[in-house]
């Protein structure tokens, strides 16, 4: 059929005349009619292991489900929140985990900001710098959270080693078991963890800025600082906007990292709202209080995001 | 940063900063304006930087190669005295690390098998066919990473429970099938949009059908994509814990990040050796894939990522 359609209306030495609208392109490719049959394949396990469950979770937040028992599950309606506004250990919990995932990202973002400015720079051992801040992003989450249990070690780590040789502290700090260290300990971890996909984005951000810019800033007798503010940050904010939101949803929903550093220690000092669901839930049994928890973080997430963008989006129509 | 980790440089002195750089690219030359005590300070941050990322990889590194005994030591050494293979050894004898490798692997393969086979036609159709089917995959794609893994786990292991599919590989299989493919579709699509139309409608005018048009001209040309987002959705499956720690419980079937964590359990120093040379021989396969592939696996998420 498409054939017959492009060959009525031939032009002199144009050949066949490609299709004009993108409407007639889809429907001279036939897609119109294959599209749900193309896409069947990733829909069926999505909907049935993904979309479903999620619906499950979240009706399950409003019964007392639990594992093992063979009593049938009721409804109990907003009890498990009610419940759970009264639970001072999850509040703590959940106000760790913002500690946690605003200082996680807040670093990563500053510290990947420079990283890519200087991988940006004519340096030499750049190369070496790219490769090595790629790694942390290939490692196992479990196998980083070993590694910083060696290097954490209070004994026979290497940080207590090179503090010790520093003269820095006597060089035995216990510092994934202190009760004030463990989280900024664990917060460092996060940030090895987490700073190359920043980093990488945010350097294909830059290579975007046109040097042609720069340039006129720096005859116009800009500063390196101004024209960072004036030329740089511009032309990043909204990469800097979208991995910023990005990371901040990974880091409070990140799980394996801490589980493998403290799971939770040093007297719950760590224990993130996901450790807390993963505790309420495979130790204790409570599929729906845990249920509820997953679904108060979902709706805490979705409002700071919210603020969080709408604020830096006006800022930006300004 | 380097305040956060106060730790001597081991390995060679800061680089001696360049007044005149040769510029690599015609364009860089304002790097030659930057002048003699910013290039320092520029030197001194990447050193810091190179630093801060390195150090815990060669600690990793020298303690899977130290003997138990320089392991006891109060005064450890950033080198190994005597490199020593034993670890490896002891690693391999003392945990079913092979068998939990050869889980990892099963299960990984599949997961990124079917992952890709599912995807393709549906990123294909995502790309080609704007409408509201392509938001709503979007849509879905961003949202799936907004909820907590705790949330979806619930239910999950509920529905594979009574599916008899708890503390299965093909359980963990179809799992990881459904966490990759967001990934997996965000990447494919990258690939199909750099596919020129022109070429597809070539094809029909010469009377292909559709799946012949899908299957002699889009999918050689994506075969490149193909591999790649293959080998990203296998790291990310054989990088997985959380799933396979509630899921599997049985120890002949627990993947490798699962049988790691157990060694974690034993403190005591002679321990970490075995714990980090396991740890290095579990790293491998992520390794020998970004070292492959970066820059086209680098390429592809930010062609995704950036420009949309």
């Amino acid at each position: 059929m498409s054939a017959a359609a492009a060959t009525t209306q031939p032009r002199p030495g144009a050949g066949t005349p490609p299709p004009r609208t993108p409407a007639a392109r889809r429907r001279m490719l036939g897609l119109d009619r294959d599209a749900w049959f193309l896409l069947l394949p990733a829909l069926i396990p999505v909907l049935v292991l993904s979309v479903g469950p999620l619906l499950y979770g979240i009706s399950l937040a409003f019964t007392d489900a639990q594992s093992g028992v063979t009593r049938s599950t009721s409804f109990t309606g907003v009890r498990n929140f009610a419940d759970l506004r009264l639970d001072s250990l999850f509040w703590e919990s959940f106000r760790i985990g913002l500690v946690w995932a605003v200082c996680v990202t807040a670093l990563q973002l500053l510290l990947a900001l420079g990283l890519a400015l200087l991988l940006n720079e004519n340096l030499r051992f750049r190369w070496l710098a790219r490769t090595l801040a790629l790694v942390p992003w290939a490692m196992p989450e479990v196998v980083v959270g070993i590694m910083w249990r060696l290097v954490y070690n209070p004994d026979a780590g290497i940080l207590n080693n090179a503090l010790r040789h520093l003269h820095l502290t006597s060089g035995h700090t216990d510092w994934l078991s202190s009760l004030s260290l463990a989280l900024p300990a664990v917060i460092v971890v996060g940030v090895w963890a987490g700073m190359p996909q920043t980093t990488v984005v945010l350097l294909a951000g830059l290579q975007n800025v046109p040097v042609e810019l720069h340039e006129a800033a720096g005859i116009d007798g800009a500063g390196m600082w101004r024209r960072f503010t004036t030329v740089t940050w511009p032309a990043l904010k909204p990469v800097v906007l979208s991995i910023t939101a990005l990371n901040f949803i990974w880091n409070f929903n990140s799980f394996g990292l801490v589980y493998v550093l403290t799971s939770g220690g040093p007297g719950g000092k760590t224990r993130l709202p996901t450790l807390f669901a993963y505790e309420e839930a495979f130790r204790y049994g409570q599929f729906g209080y845990a249920a509820a928890m997953g679904l108060v973080m979902v709706a805490v997430i979705a409002v700071l995001l919210t603020v969080f963008l709408r604020n830096r989006l006006k800022e930006a129509d300004q | 940063m380097s305040a956060a980790v106060p730790v001597p440089a081991p390995e060679a002195a800061a680089p001696q900063p360049r007044p005149r750089p040769t510029p690599r690219q015609g364009l860089r030359r304002r790097a030659g304006r930057t002048g003699r005590t910013g290039r320092a300070m520029q030197y001194t941050a990447l050193l810091c930087y190179l630093v801060f990322l390195a150090f815990p990889l060669l600690w990793l590194v020298s303690t899977a190669f130290k003997s138990p005994r320089e392991l006891g030591s109060v005064d450890p050494t950033w080198l190994p005295r005597h490199p020593t293979l034993g670890n490896f050894r002891t690693a391999l004898d003392e945990q079913p690390l092979l068998h939990a490798a050869l889980n990892s692997l099963l299960v990984a393969g599949a997961a990124a098998l079917v992952s890709v086979v599912v995807a393709v036609p549906a990123a294909y159709a995502m790309v080609r066919f704007k409408g509201a089917v392509s938001r709503a995959g979007t849509g879905w794609i961003l949202v799936s990473q907004m909820f907590p893994l705790v949330l979806i786990i619930i239910p999950l292991f509920m529905v594979l429970k009574n599916l008899h599919l708890i503390d299965s590989r093909p359980g963990l299989v179809v799992v990881y099938v459904v966490w990759t493919l967001p990934f997996v579709l965000w990447m494919l699509q990258s690939y199909v949009k750099a596919v020129p139309v022109s070429l597809e409608e070539a094809a029909a005018i010469d009377g292909c059908g559709r799946l012949r048009t899908l299957r002699s001209v889009v999918l050689p040309l994506l075969a490149p994509g193909l591999v790649a987002t293959l080998m990203f959705a296998f790291v990310t499956a054989w990088n997985e814990f959380f799933f396979a720690l509630v899921l599997l419980k049985t120890p002949e079937k627990q993947t490798m990040s699962v049988i790691l964590t157990h060694f974690t359990g034993a403190e005591g120093a002679a321990d970490l050796g075995p714990l980090a040379a396991a740890s290095l021989l579990a790293t491998i396969p992520s390794l020998v894939f970004f070292a492959l592939l970066q820059k086209r696996l680098v390429g592809g998420m930010l062609s995704g990522a950036v420009k949309g």
